[in-house]
């Protein structure tokens, strides 16, 4: 009784546990219910039951409504996707003036708005692309192919990759120094003689055009949010199912809209890379202090000089956050839009893991990897650089980057010609390494990954067996063997112990939209993947920081490390893990797990680093050893902070899994890759987006709520 | 004193959804009490004062008491809820933006209590930046910046990050920002605040010694009575969002004008504010010894003098004519005195 008294949470949390277990046991399972493997629920069968919602035939299994939720929302898709059509065919025709034909046409507004959209995009793809590369089609775009054919020279003839090089060597040079200039350098003659130069240029125009204008979107959306709150409250809800809506089931709806090819990539990676930018302007502009605005106001600034000169250098920290998470993205959705034929790095990716070629896949892998690297670290250095008004700089001096490129365009051109000489009958290296005709240590990699299997094959089915056999299908079956009410019980009960009514009608909402939609199962099954990689991620992570944060230079080394592995793609984690577990639902799950420690070690070390100082200092002097105060202090201290860490490694398990479908599981995220090869995919694609971005916020829900309450309890809000 | 330069009518500040109606309802009568059971918060209540060309008024009042409030009002970073404010006969109330921002840009400097220095610029930058925000040319704005370095002392740092400042020296350079554009009026939130003692006191003496040079009308708001009796040509003391009293040091110090106003002056050294004139009689001029003060001196100063004779001491004024006189006990009286009928 007295512990009753004293931890009263405690006994509502056996209390709910009960209730859920006894749910559990008390509802059988029925008899008609089978888990079916890989199977869309759309097939016609004869345990299905139908019915009509807006016109809308649903079919579904009959259960126990105990035991599963019947699928009311199953219109929804269907919905979205009538929808769409509607939208994209019917909607709104107007007369459009055409420019081949040379006469009016009447076409739907959004069909025209997506079709302007696209050549737009292809043409600003295209641009770069043709500098780096050469060919004539932006050119076309202003003539046309009988001006071409008049004047075949006007082809442009592409940069050779020396001066390329050369650039990106100079750029990096005057950004930031020697070190950044001699990876860049590297970086480049690294792509180029290995034979990765052509899609890696390809890569590269798709992100500098991605980057930029989601960069643009992202600010000025963020600072419209911060100037008006009607523009946040609308934006918040979608910033925020944006956030933790894997980036596969953006691809579907995209293809829907604009089509296949480069220029959707651009746009489906605009709508995955805005939402952090556009949160991050607005964080970072709340954290201005208002005294640095009035001092701003009392300098005469207008709203424009407030806005460009104080506020956003001012929160420039968090919008470069932003900035590195745009680059982060782009990147990653530079591998996945492969899907919908974004050309480049990413489809050889793919290609090569479709084949197996795991040596091919490494070399793109890393290609993507340095060229991610490199360009995040010449945004943070373009951010920080400063202006010096006292040189006294000569001719020569101010304009000694220039003139250098210029003289490496000189020498470039002149070695490409020389090309020409030496290389008559083969490429001209000199100019460009034709793709796949470089270097290449793809059968060095590919005979290591034989021999891996050869010599640990034995070891290695064991474990994966083992692995299977005795932990993931026992933990499978016991997510499915959960009836719906139990698990809406306990999430409800869940989000009102942690944070009141209000968390619960939250958690009971987003639960119920998954319950009642037609993928319950597979969303178990995702849940089970992910909760599987967060656990250990999460021992990994903890005890790693931990570990790390007793030294001030590991704890620096080791967040370096986290923004380096952060900056890969987050495709390119397939590759080892396929390397030595082959196809398997183990590959995933150390992908997952490999990706989602990331999060978790990085919280770790900033949530230790945070504890106050005086804190140290009076527990050194109550004559803790370092064990007690780590245990005492520095971990309750810290708790909350990496509670926000493990929110994050949640969000980055549930991406893996939801990527992981490639190499083949039987959750949310194979339905989403079936989506896109499905006439219908939109609606089910975008769905089933929705139900794993509510996974998602469910725990984000209950995490934040929990967090800003303890950091309150204990004063460190 | 000569002209006006600031001037507040009946200038209230409430803060809440329903301010302007209640505060209309009220015709004037603002209870803080009353408001507040409304969700309303009052900030600054009928405040009414003038300020001259070249004075320096200090604000004085506890967290809490409205004095930032009101100097935000007569800056306009906030839209003050009743009453008139006029700075050098503008209403300062009916200027649209772009008038307001040419006032700022021309007329006004602040200095801030956090320094509110931009972290991306340098010393130089810092100070340069409200030229540059009014549009004159980045050689000449950093010309002029490096003489305001050199006028609050930062030579040789002018190329260094805020971060890389002490407070003091961040500070000067908030200061120099204030002064770069040549305002005539100079605002001064809580400036020294945030700074350690030594400091503080080394930054009030530079401050009066550019107050010397450049003679700006000022407002100076500070929670430290010491500070105020130091640098005010006159004091309004706030609390609640009233003006309990504004006059000058001596006259605060001597006559309280009300219970709040005279806890203050309690633990106040009045040798060091008082001057002879404050304390002299100017009936008796009769019967003088041979040694005469200032009635401007600081009774501090030359209390010694006095207190070694045994006659009444004369005091003169700035040509030498006798106006009156003081006794050595009143001096005693005056530093002993009134303490102890107060507590």
């Amino acid at each position: 009784m007295e512990y009753l008294k004293k931890y009263p949470k405690l006994f509502q949390w056996i209390f709910l546990l009960v209730v859920f277990f006894a749910l559990c046991f008390a509802i059988d399972v029925p008899e008609t219910y089978k888990f079916i493997r890989g199977q869309a629920e759309f097939v016609k069968d004869p345990n299905q039951s139908v019915y009509f919602f807006l016109g809308k035939e649903v079919r579904y299994y009959a259960f126990d409504v105990f035991w599963r939720l019947p699928p009311l929302l199953g219109w929804l898709p269907i919905w979205i996707n009538d929808t769409l059509f509607f939208l994209m065919n019917e909607w709104m025709p107007m007369e459009f003036w055409n420019e081949d034909t040379q006469e009016f046409k009447t076409r739907p507004l959004l069909l025209e708005i997506s079709r302007n959209l696209t050549s737009f995009m292809t043409f600003l793809i295209e641009l770069i692309r043709e500098i780096l590369l050469g060919g004539l089609e932006t050119i076309v775009a202003f003539t046309s192919w009988d001006f071409i054919d008049a004047y075949p020279w006007l082809e442009l003839p592409g940069l050779p990759w020396t001066i390329v090089a050369a650039g990106a060597t100079i750029l990096a040079y005057k950004l930031s120094g020697i070190g950044l200039a001699l990876f860049a350098g590297l970086t480049m003659v690294y792509i180029s003689i290995f034979g990765q130069w052509k899609p890696s240029m390809q890569t590269l125009s798709f992100i500098l055009v991605a980057v930029p204008l989601s960069f643009a979107f992202g600010i000025s959306l963020g600072i419209a949010a911060y100037k008006s709150k009607r523009v946040e409250n609308v934006l918040y809800p979608i910033l925020l199912v944006m956030q933790t809506m894997p980036q596969y089931a953006v691809l579907v709806p995209a293809l829907v809209l604009f089509g296949v090819g480069d220029h959707a990539a651009v746009i489906i990676t605009m709508v995955v890379a805005v939402p952090p930018m556009i949160l991050l302007t607005i964080l970072g502009l709340r954290a201005v202090p208002p005294e640095v605005i009035e001092a701003g106001r009392m300098s005469g600034c207008t709203n424009w000089q407030l806005m460009t000169k104080v506020l956003i250098p001012t929160a420039r920290r968090d919008i470069l956050i932003g900035v590195n998470q745009v680059i982060m993205v782009c990147f990653s959705m530079a591998v996945i839009s492969a899907f919908i034929g974004a050309k480049g790095l990413g489809f050889n990716l793919l290609l090569a893991l479709n084949q197996l070629n795991i040596g091919l896949a490494l070399e793109a892998g890393l290609c993507i990897s340095l060229i991610a690297i490199l360009l995040d670290k010449m945004s943070l250095a373009w951010a920080n650089q400063q202006q010096d008004y006292f040189g006294n700089l000569t001719f020569f001096q101010r304009n000694k980057n220039i003139i250098f490129f210029g003289g490496s365009v000189v020498v470039g051109a002149i070695l490409a010609y020389i090309g020409t000489f030496i290389f008559k009958d083969t490429f001209n290296y000199l100019f460009e390494v034709p793709h796949n005709k470089g270097f290449s240590t793809a059968d060095f990699w590919n005979k290591g990954v034989d021999w891996i299997f050869d010599t640990f094959f034995v070891y290695i089915k064991a474990f994966n067996t083992w692995l299977i056999t005795e932990v993931l299908q026992p933990m499978r079956a016991l997510y499915l063997r959960m009836p719906a009410v139990a698990t809406l019980v306990l999430a409800v009960g869940a989000g009102y112990l942690i944070g009141g009514i209000r968390s619960a009608l939250v958690v009971a909402a987003l639960t119920l939209f998954i319950a009642l939609s037609p993928w319950w199962d597979r969303a178990l099954v995702t849940l089970y993947m992910a909760t599987f990689g967060v656990v250990v991620s999460c021992l990994i992570g903890f005890t790693v920081g931990t570990l790390c944060f007793q030294n001030k230079k590991s704890a620096a080394f080791m967040l370096g490390v986290c923004d380096i592995f952060q900056t890969f793609p987050s495709f390119v984690y397939l590759i080892p893990v396929m390397m030595l577990f082959g196809i398997t639902d183990t590959s995933v799950l150390i992908a997952v797990i490999v990706y989602a420690t990331i999060p978790a070690t990085r919280y770790t070390i900033e949530g230790l680093r945070s504890v106050p100082a005086g804190l140290h200092e009076a527990a050194t002097m109550s004559g803790v050893n370092k064990f007690q105060r780590l245990t005492k202090i520095e971990f309750p201290l810290a708790f909350p902070h990496m509670m926000l860490g493990i929110n994050q490694t949640i969000v980055f398990a549930l991406f893996m899994v939801i990527i992981g479908a490639f190499i083949g599981t039987e959750d949310l995220g194979q339905y989403i890759l079936k989506a896109l090869s499905d006439k219908n995919g939109a609606g089910i694609g975008l769905t089933l987006g929705i139900c794993v971005a509510f996974i998602g916020l469910i725990f984000d829900n209950l995490i934040r709520t929990w967090v800003e309450k303890r950091k309150k309890h204990l004063g460190i809000a | 004193m000569s002209e006006t330069v600031i001037k507040c009518e009946s200038v209230y500040k409430i803060f809440g959804e329903n301010a302007k109606k209640m505060l209309e309802e009220s015709n004037g009568n603002v209870d803080a009490k009353t408001f507040q059971e409304n969700g309303c918060i009052v900030g600054v209540n009928n405040a009414s004062f003038e300020v001259s060309k070249g004075e320096m008024l200090v604000v004085m009042g506890l967290s809490g008491s409205g004095k930032s409030t009101l100097l935000r009002c007569i800056s306009r970073l906030t839209d003050a809820t009743g009453g008139k404010i006029f700075i050098e006969g503008q209403d300062l109330l009916q200027l649209n933006n772009k008038e307001l921002i040419e006032l700022r840009r021309n007329k006004m400097g602040m200095v801030f209590q956090s320094f509110a220095l931009l972290p991306h610029k340098t010393v130089v930058e810092n100070i340069a930046f409200p030229l540059q925000i009014k549009g004159i040319k980045t050689e000449d704005s950093i010309s002029r910046a490096m003489e305001m370095v050199k006028l609050v002392g930062l030579d040789g740092r002018e190329n260094y990050f805020p971060r890389e400042l002490s407070g003091g020296q961040q500070q000067r350079v908030g200061i120099a920002r204030s002064l770069a554009v040549e305002p005539d009026i100079w605002f001064l939130d809580e400036p020294f605040s945030a700074l350690d003692p030594l400091i503080r006191k080394e930054m009030q003496d530079e401050f009066l010694r550019l107050q010397e040079k450049l003679q700006k009308t000022i407002m100076f708001i500070t929670h430290d009575f010491d500070e105020a009796l130091k640098l005010a040509d006159r004091i309004a003391i706030m609390k609640d969002g009233i003006i309990e009293q504004l006059d000058t040091p001596a006259n605060i110090v001597l006559n309280p004008a009300t219970e709040y106003v005279r806890k203050f002056t309690e633990e106040v050294p009045r040798e060091k504010v008082l001057v002879i004139e404050d304390v002299m009689d100017s009936s008796t001029k009769d019967n003088l010894g041979d040694i005469k003060v200032s009635k401007d001196d600081i009774i501090e100063n030359v209390a010694e003098k006095i207190l070694t004779q045994e006659k009444i001491v004369g005091v003169v004024d700035s040509n030498n004519n006798i106006i009156g006189s003081i006794k050595p006990s009143k001096i005693i009286d005056t530093v002993f005195g009134g303490r102890k009928n107060s507590s």
